[in-house]
């Protein structure tokens, strides 16, 4: 349990120092960008207590808010993004039952419940981020084109990241 | 008591996640508003020389660019120098300039994290106070205009850059000296549109906009871009202008913060009106 605690500490770090020192410097396209960060949340164990997955969302988006001086959209965001996850969980059903010991990722649960349930999460994410940034309804379907493209690209980069790091070290442990 | 207990016990998930979006909108409206953030200015001085560091290293690959276009400034400034000019007027001699003050100085400086991709974006310097920056300076390159200073702490300070939201700068055509205002639509970030020039303005494609020093931050006859695109709504009567920036924002690494020496002069003057005695 304590090992737990110490890898997800560990990931948020290294997430964070990923988003801020490398990513938040790519612009695809001019207004494209991917967030990496958000796959921490994604990748909290199912038993996590529900105020510490919210704590835990609030705290690694005021971390990347801190580096990227974007006030507090990435917290709002990721806060809500937490405050989703139970309910993405209960949406989408697996083969598995959710048991302790079972992480979220294509590992344990397969390609097709990773891919609807990291979808829908980026989705929930970057639709409070793109709107509380803009702060109104204006441009709303330049804003929702721009939510679409961006989860795309996010999703993409996460499912690189599971399958360069988190599927080999499955493999060799 | 009991029963609220119980309630709050219940439903803690939904009043935690009321409460934590509660205090991120308000970190977000609240900095929108009084342009102070007591957030950056914490984390300003850590994550500043972090990102110092991180400059240094991309720094290099931006140098051979940003020496052409200093080469390029200089050479232009050069030309600009009296030494340059066949002076024919032998009337008018300036010995001791005390009719020509100074009114802008200029703080070179160097940008160290700048983005392009948000609604709003922010760009962050190497200078602040200690070096004599203050909010509402105004920021250009030797390209053109970038932005306005928004925040300062100590040794470096926050820049509202063109592309923000808020942003709307004075501007005007420099073939007629019709006035309108800059601001962003959030879509392309190299086009910018020009507002508030009537309809029966005569415009041609390509037409150089400039800033009007209207607003007492931009000296005049800084490069904003040029005229891409023009129409006129059915029923209004103003242009619905885009413009080119001449600046790319996404090559930013040099930039000068213009320090006005009459601006507060200037604006006691503003609030004594004209008509009134």
């Amino acid at each position: 349990m304590n090992n737990k605690i110490l890898i997800n500490i560990l990931r948020l770090i290294i997430l964070v120092v990923i988003q801020v020192m490398v990513l938040n410097r790519i612009n695809l396209g001019g207004y494209l960008n991917p967030y990496l960060y958000i796959m921490f949340i994604l990748l909290l164990p199912f038993e996590t207590p529900k105020w510490l997955l919210l704590l835990a969302s609030f705290g690694i988006g005021i971390t990347v808010d801190a580096f990227s001086g974007s006030y507090a959209i990435h917290a709002f965001a990721a806060t809500f993004m937490g405050f989703m996850r139970p309910v993405v969980l209960r949406m989408i059903t697996s083969k598995k039952e959710y048991e302790p010991g079972l992480r979220p990722g294509i590992q344990d649960l397969g390609f097709n419940w990773f891919l609807n349930y990291s979808v829908l999460l980026v989705l929930f994410h970057h639709l409070a981020l793109y709107f509380i940034e803009n702060f109104s309804f204006a441009d709303f379907f330049l804003t929702i084109w721009r939510i679409i493209l961006n989860t795309i690209l996010t999703v993409a980069v996460i499912f690189l990241t599971q399958y360069l790091f988190f599927t080999s070290k499955q493999q060799t442990t | 008591m009991r029963y609220l207990l119980l309630f709050l016990k219940r439903n803690y998930f939904y009043i935690l996640f009321v409460v934590m979006e509660t205090v991120a909108v308000y970190l977000t409206v609240m900095n929108h508003h009084f342009h102070y953030s007591i957030m950056l200015n914490a984390t300003g001085q850590i994550t500043g020389s972090i990102e110092n560091s991180m400059n240094n290293i991309t720094e290099y690959l931006r140098l051979k660019d940003a020496n052409v276009r200093l080469a390029e400034e200089n050479a232009r400034l050069r030309a600009a120098l009296s030494e340059s000019k066949l002076i024919k007027d032998t009337l008018h001699f300036t010995t001791v300039d005390t009719t020509n003050k100074q009114q802008y100085e200029y703080i070179p400086a160097k940008v160290i994290s700048n983005s392009v991709t948000r609604r709003s974006n922010y760009i962050m310097l190497n200078k602040g106070i200690v070096d004599g920056i203050r909010p509402d300076m105004a920021v250009i390159s030797p390209d053109g205009i970038v932005g306005i200073v928004s925040k300062v702490s100590r040794n470096f300070s926050w820049v509202n850059s063109v592309l923000h939201k808020q942003t709307k700068i004075s501007a005007k055509i420099k073939k007629n000296g019709f006035v309108g205002t800059i601001v962003w639509d959030g879509k392309d970030h190299q086009v910018g549109n020009l507002k508030d020039i009537p309809a029966n303005v005569q415009l041609k494609k390509g037409d150089t906009v400039i800033t009007s020093g209207y607003s007492f931050l931009f000296p005049t006859g800084i490069m904003v871009g040029k005229i891409k695109n023009f129409k006129v709504d059915e029923g209004y009567h103003f242009y619905d202008i885009d413009l080119e920036f001449s600046q790319e924002f996404s090559k930013l690494a040099y930039v000068y913060v213009v320090v006005n020496l009459m601006k507060e002069e200037q604006e006691q003057l503003q609030e004594i009106k004209p008509n009134e005695q």
